[in-house]
C-alpha cells in the first residue's frame, strides 16, 4: 500500500530532474519525498509557512511568470482557508492568462478520522466544483495519482487533486491512459452503477462483493469535474439505475450534484440515488468505518439500503 | 520604454488629476477619492523613469511588473495607460459603459493591469511570487505593488510581508498610498496603523516615507528604492490625502463613498484645464 501523495511526488521528482519550470510550494505540510525534493531542488521548493492565502497568491505570481506551480497543504485548509484567493487568483485569472497551478490537497473526506471536523474535508468538491475553469481530480490509489503528474505539467488551467490521507491498495496494476482521458474507469460491471471517488471507491467494491453477483457495478470517477465522457454515457445508458456514494454533504453541489448534472446534460433518465452525509458535522471519534456508521454510511447500512433499493427498482 | 525624464511631472499630475475627474464625471461608480490620492505615485512610476514598460506590448518580458492592488483606487491609471499607448484614449469616454473594458474595479482584461485587483490584500503576495520568479530566471526586472493603507488590515498582506523578507526579495517594492482613510472612517479611528514605518522595519523591510503629493519627492524615493538591492524588500509609505484636489472630499472621513456634484466636478475640470 502506498500513499497517493508519495505516488504523485515520486513521479514529480523524476520530472523535475529534466525540467526547470516547476515550483513546489508547501504550507508547512510535508512528506519524506518532499524532504528529498527540498534537498535536491532547494531553489524550487518553498515552504511558505502556515499561510494558505499567501500560498495561493505566491503560486499565482509564479504562474503568471510562466512556471508550473504546485501548492501543497492539508485539503480542508488548502481549499477553504484561502478560497477567495483560489477564486480570484486562479479561477478568474485562468480566463485571461495561463495559470498552471495545481492544488495538491491531502486528507480527502474523513482521512484524518480522529482529528475531528476541522480536519475532515467534506465540502471541497462542492465549493471548488462551482468555480469556472477549475478541474478536479480524485484519484483512488497511488498509481493513479502518479499518472496525473504529466497531465498537470502539460494541461493549462488550475487543477485540484483531492488525495487520501492514508495509504490505500492500488486498485489496478496499470491504469490505462484512456481512463485518465475519459476521467473514469469501470472497475466492476453490474446492472446498477455506483459512481464514487477516492476511498469510497474501495468501499463501493466491498459493498458490491456483498450484493448478489452482477448487481452493483463500480465506477471510479477519477475526474469529478468536468465529467465529459461518451464512454461513460454509454455505460450509464445501459444501467438500471445510478448511485452516488460520497464523503460529502448531500444536496450541496458535491458528487451527487455533479453526477445529476452529467445525467441531465447527457439526456439520461436513469433513476439516481445518492448516499452521503446529511447536514451535520461529525464530532465522533473512532475508525473511518465507525465514523461512517455514525453518519449512516456504515458498510452494513449501505449493503442493506442498496439491496432494498435495487429490489424495489426491479419490482 | 522607460519614460523620458524631461516630462514636466507637476503638469502631468494636473492633467492626470483632471482626466481622472473626467472619468468620474462619465462614470460616477468609479472611486474618485481613493484614486486622486494616488495620482503623484502613478505619475512618478509611469513618467518618472521608474517603471520599464511598453504600452504597445503590455506583456513585454523585460517590463517591470506593476500591480495596482488597491484596484478600486487606481482609476487615475486609466488616463495614464491611455496616454502611454496601452489602449486608445477614446476608451476613456466610455468607462463603465456597455462594451467597455474599463470598469469601476479594474480587471486583468485591461492592458497594463497585470492582475485582477477588486479584492484587497492579494497584490503583495502575487507580487512576491512574481519577484521569486524573476529572480529564478535571473531577470533584472523589478516588481512594484501599490496598496492602500486601509488594505493593510487584510491579514494576507502580512503573510506576504513576512514571506518577502524571508526570501530576501529585494526586487520587490511596496508603495503604500497612505491616504489615512478606509471606507467608513479614518484609519486612526478604526485600528490605528501607525507607526507604519516601524512596523515594516520590524518585519525586516527597508522602509522610507515621503510626501505623496510631491511628485519629485516620490520619484526620488522610488529611484532610491529601485537602486537598493541589499537583500531586503522595500516599502515606500506615501503620505497622501484622500480626495486630493477636490475640496469637498479632502478631510471628509466618508470621502470614499461620497458623490461629488457634477457642478463641482465641472468647475474643477475647468480649473485644472487652465
Amino acid at each position: 500500500m502506498k500513499a497517493m501523495r508519495d505516488g504523485f511526488l515520486a513521479t514529480l521528482l523524476d520530472r523535475m530532474q529534466q525540467r526547470d519550470d516547476v515550483f513546489f510550494l508547501t504550507a508547512d505540510f510535508g512528506s519524506p519525498l518532499l524532504d528529498r525534493m527540498r534537498q535536491e531542488h532547494p531553489g524550487r521548493c518553498i515552504n511558505v509557512g502556515i499561510a494558505e492565502q499567501n500560498l495561493i497568491n505566491v503560486a499565482l505570481g509564479l504562474a503568471l511568470e510562466g512556471f508550473k506551480v504546485y501548492a501543497y497543504a492539508i485539503a480542508p485548509f488548502l481549499t477553504m482557508r484561502c478560497y477567495e484567493q483560489i477564486r480570484v487568483g486562479l479561477a478568474l485569472h485562468a480566463q485571461l492568462r495561463p495559470v498552471q497551478v495545481t492544488l495538491l490537497g491531502v486528507g480527502a473526506g474523513m482521512s484524518y478520522e480522529v482529528s475531528g471536523p476541522t480536519h475532515h474535508c467534506l465540502e471541497d468538491l462542492a465549493i471548488l466544483g462551482v468555480l469556472p475553469h477549475m478541474e478536479i481530480h480524485a484519484p483512488s490509489d497511488a498509481a493513479t495519482a502518479a499518472l496525473l503528474v504529466d497531465h498537470t505539467l502539460e494541461a493549462p488551467g488550475p487543477k485540484y487533486i483531492r488525495m487520501e490521507g492514508k495509504p490505500l491498495p492500488d486498485l489496478q496494476a496499470k491504469v490505462s491512459p484512456a481512463a485518465l482521458e475519459e476521467g473514469f474507469r469501470l472497475l466492476r460491471p453490474g446492472r446498477h452503477l455506483v459512481l464514487a471517488t477516492g476511498y469510497m471507491v474501495h468501499k463501493a467494491l466491498r459493498i458490491a462483493d456483498r450484493l448478489s453477483p452482477g448487481t452493483l457495478g463500480v465506477i471510479d470517477l477519477l475526474r469529478p469535474k468536468p465529467i465529459r465522457s461518451r464512454a461513460l454515457q454509454g455505460l450509464v445508458a445501459q444501467a438500471s439505475s445510478v448511485v452516488t456514494l460520497e464523503e460529502g454533504f448531500l444536496g450541496s453541489g458535491g458528487l451527487d450534484g455533479m453526477v445529476a448534472h452529467f445525467l441531465r446534460e447527457a439526456g439520461l433518465h436513469q433513476p439516481l440515488n445518492t448516499f452521503g452525509l446529511r447536514d451535520r458535522y461529525l464530532f465522533d471519534l473512532g475508525s473511518r468505518e465507525y465514523l461512517h456508521q455514525c453518519a449512516g454510511l456504515g458498510e452494513d447500512d449501505l449493503v442493506a439500503a442498496m439491496d432494498k433499493l435495487f429490489r424495489g427498482l426491479c419490482a | 520604454m522607460t519614460a523620458v525624464p524631461a516630462i514636466d511631472l507637476v503638469a502631468k499630475c494636473r492633467e492626470v488629476r483632471r482626466r481622472t475627474m473626467e472619468v468620474n464625471r462619465i462614470a460616477p461608480e468609479t472611486r474618485l477619492s481613493s484614486s486622486l490620492s494616488a495620482v503623484e505615485i502613478l505619475v512618478a512610476l509611469f513618467y518618472g523613469g521608474i517603471l520599464a514598460h511598453k504600452g504597445a506590448e503590455p506583456l513585454w518580458p523585460g517590463r517591470d511588473r506593476f500591480i495596482a492592488s488597491k484596484g478600486h483606487g487606481s482609476i487615475a491609471l486609466f488616463p495614464i495607460l491611455a496616454d502611454r499607448g496601452y489602449f486608445p484614449p477614446s476608451e476613456l469616454d466610455r468607462v463603465c459603459q456597455e462594451g467597455s473594458f474599463l470598469g469601476g474595479i479594474p480587471d486583468g482584461i485591461i492592458p497594463g493591469y497585470e492582475t485582477t485587483n477588486g479584492s484587497l490584500g492579494h497584490g503583495p503576495g502575487v507580487g512576491a511570487g512574481m519577484a521569486v520568479a524573476l529572480k529564478a530566471r535571473g531577470s533584472e526586472s523589478q516588481v512594484f505593488v501599490l496598496v492602500g493603507d486601509g488594505e493593510l488590515y487584510e491579514g494576507s498582506v502580512w503573510e506576504a510581508v513576512m514571506f518577502a523578507a524571508a526570501r530576501r526579495l529585494d526586487n520587490l517594492t511596496l508603495v503604500v498610498d497612505a491616504n489615512q482613510g478606509a471606507m467608513l472612517d479614518f484609519c486612526r479611528n478604526i485600528i490605528d496603523l501607525e507607526p507604519m514605518l516601524a512596523r515594516f522595519e520590524a518585519f525586516g523591510w527597508h522602509a522610507i516615507e515621503v510626501d505623496g503629493h510631491d511628485v519629485h519627492a516620490v520619484q526620488q524615493a522610488l529611484q532610491h528604492l529601485s537602486s537598493q538591492r541589499q537583500g531586503r524588500p522595500k516599502v515606500l509609505v506615501a503620505r497622501t490625502i484622500k480626495g486630493k484636489g477636490v475640496p469637498s472630499l479632502e478631510g471628509d472621513p466618508l470621502s470614499h463613498i461620497k458623490a461629488v456634484s457634477s457642478d463641482e466636478l465641472d468647475a474643477l475640470i475647468r480649473e485644472y484645464s487652465s
